[in-house]
């Protein structure tokens, strides 16, 4: 079909009676400390890879228990397993197996092709 | 002869005051608007942050203040309070006239009425309840959506009618985020399989335990909590309720369908202390609470001599701060009548 520029947005709304909160889920499950967050970002400002690419660990936490996992996957291959932000989060939250666990849930997840 | 100190309201701040008082040795007279007193504790359930049983409090501040044979005056209102030279004139609905050595005013807090934010569909929508009608289902031990089937799914507004320009108030009314915290584990409790959402501007924890309650209502009771202030709510063909929100820390707008939504509402100066502003000449403040001569250091003087604020009508405060500002009108009381 001819392109001629035009296209419909996808909305930006997150519908939370739709999205699929499975990988958040999986994560809860095996690191309950993942729902202690309270999203201050302590995490994200000592994130070396944070600070050289468009990367935040905060938002990567909320887009997971929001089911907007489409962004995150691409997002999780950017972490360095670093462990930094463990050492800076005030509520204890073990944040670098977040990233472990949810690399894991999309893979066992046949919805989410790696 | 002793003196004659009259408190007007029989909430938390008054039956204190009172009570104590009476202890002092002085002539003691509680004016209360209500048939019972014990003001808004006779609405809530359990208390934050220890879940303890309101009737407690309660029953403290009622023993004290029969036991120390403070008079009480039930289903009164006050329709005149002059200042004569040393002391004052009060005169009741009922046709009495009291004369007091000093005054102590206790008049307390209203509920926000959370009609006025129609933007949450209150006395509207079927599902939509206050902080205060769920803690009238905690009492019965029944908690239901109208059609009396079980919400699985509830959200939480924080802020409704405070820090808001729109209600007229700008302040917070500090309890309401550890009330929803302690209502949503609450609610966790009874229905295990129900989810819980809080929907706030700032989580305000401001109180010894309160933000430990966060903690729990996250890690153990896995409430959800959503930053963002909920614009509307409206009403689906099967009396659903759906929210709309931005979430702010994904930088997104979200909307979300919810069986009962709970809106937080908060405190506000009482009709009764409006009312006794304008009889007595007592100065308020921009938040219409009564205005104490300072902030730090005289927080229970009026701008009438011999006249004593105790408790909310100055601000919003929890239990523990009414019970010590009550504690603290009674010292300026005894300081006051001893050099008068
Ligand atoms: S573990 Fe990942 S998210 Fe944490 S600081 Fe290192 S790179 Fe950043
Ligand atoms: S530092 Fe901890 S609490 Fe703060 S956003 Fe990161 S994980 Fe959450
Ligand atoms: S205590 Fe919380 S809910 Fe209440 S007014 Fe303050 S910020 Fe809002």
């Amino acid at each position: 079909m001819e392109k001629f520029g035009f296209f419909i947005s996808k909305g930006r709304q997150i519908n939370y009676d739709s999205n699929d909160r499975s990988i958040a889920e999986y994560i809860y499950e095996r690191e309950p400390s993942f729902r202690r967050c309270i999203e201050c970002g302590g995490c994200s400002a000592t994130c070396t890879t944070g600070s050289m690419t468009k990367f935040s660990l905060r938002e990567l936490h909320i887009l997971i228990k929001r089911g907007e996992n489409d962004k995150v996957m691409e997002s999780l291959k950017k972490c360095m397993l670093c462990g930094k932000c463990i050492l800076v989060c005030p509520r204890g939250v073990n944040t670098r197996n977040i990233v472990v666990l949810a690399k894991q849930a999309f893979q066992k997840s046949a919805a989410y092709a790696i | 002869m002793s003196k004659h100190v009259v408190v007007i309201g029989g909430g938390v701040a008054g039956l204190e005051a009172a009570g104590r008082l009476s202890r002092e040795g002085l002539d003691v007279s509680l004016l209360e608007k209500d048939s019972i007193t014990g003001g808004h504790l006779n609405r809530w359930f359990k208390l934050f942050p220890d879940r303890r049983d309101s009737s407690e409090v309660k029953d403290y501040l009622e023993g004290l203040t029969h036991a120390n044979n403070v008079k009480l005056f039930t289903n009164v209102t006050i329709e005149k309070l002059n200042r004569d030279k040393d002391h004052f004139s009060v005169l009741t609905n009922d046709g009495k006239e009291l004369i007091a050595d000093a005054v102590v005013v206790a008049t307390g807090f209203d509920l926000f009425k959370s009609s006025r934010k129609e933007e949450y569909g209150y006395g509207i929508y079927d599902n939509v309840i206050t902080s205060a009608d769920l803690e009238d289902m905690f009492r019965k031990g029944e908690i239901t959506a109208a059609d009396g089937t079980v919400p699985k799914k509830i959200g939480i507004v924080h802020c409704v009618g405070s820090r808001d320009e729109k209600a007229g108030n700008l302040y917070c009314s500090k309890l309401c985020c550890v009330t929803a915290v302690k209502q949503a584990i609450e609610i966790r409790e009874h229905y295990p399989e129900s989810t819980l959402f809080c929907f706030y501007m700032d989580m305000r924890m401001g109180g010894a335990y309160y933000e430990e309650m966060y903690r729990e209502a996250q890690e153990v009771w896995s409430v959800n909590f959503i930053r963002g202030k909920v614009s509307e709510a409206s009403e689906t063909i099967d009396k659903k309720v759906v929210i709309k929100v931005e979430d702010t820390l994904a930088g997104r707008p979200l909307k979300m369908t919810l069986d009962l939504l709970i809106l937080m509402a908060g405190m506000e100066m009482s009709e009764g202390g409006i009312k006794l502003a304008g009889l007595a000449g007592l100065k308020t403040g921009d938040n219409r609470f009564f205005e104490a001569t300072d902030h730090h250091f005289g927080s229970n003087k009026s701008n009438v001599e011999g006249l004593f604020y105790a408790g909310t009508c100055t601000s919003p405060m929890n239990i523990t701060e009414t019970i010590s500002h009550a504690r603290a009108a009674v010292s300026e009381v005894v300081d006051y009548l001893k050099n008068s």
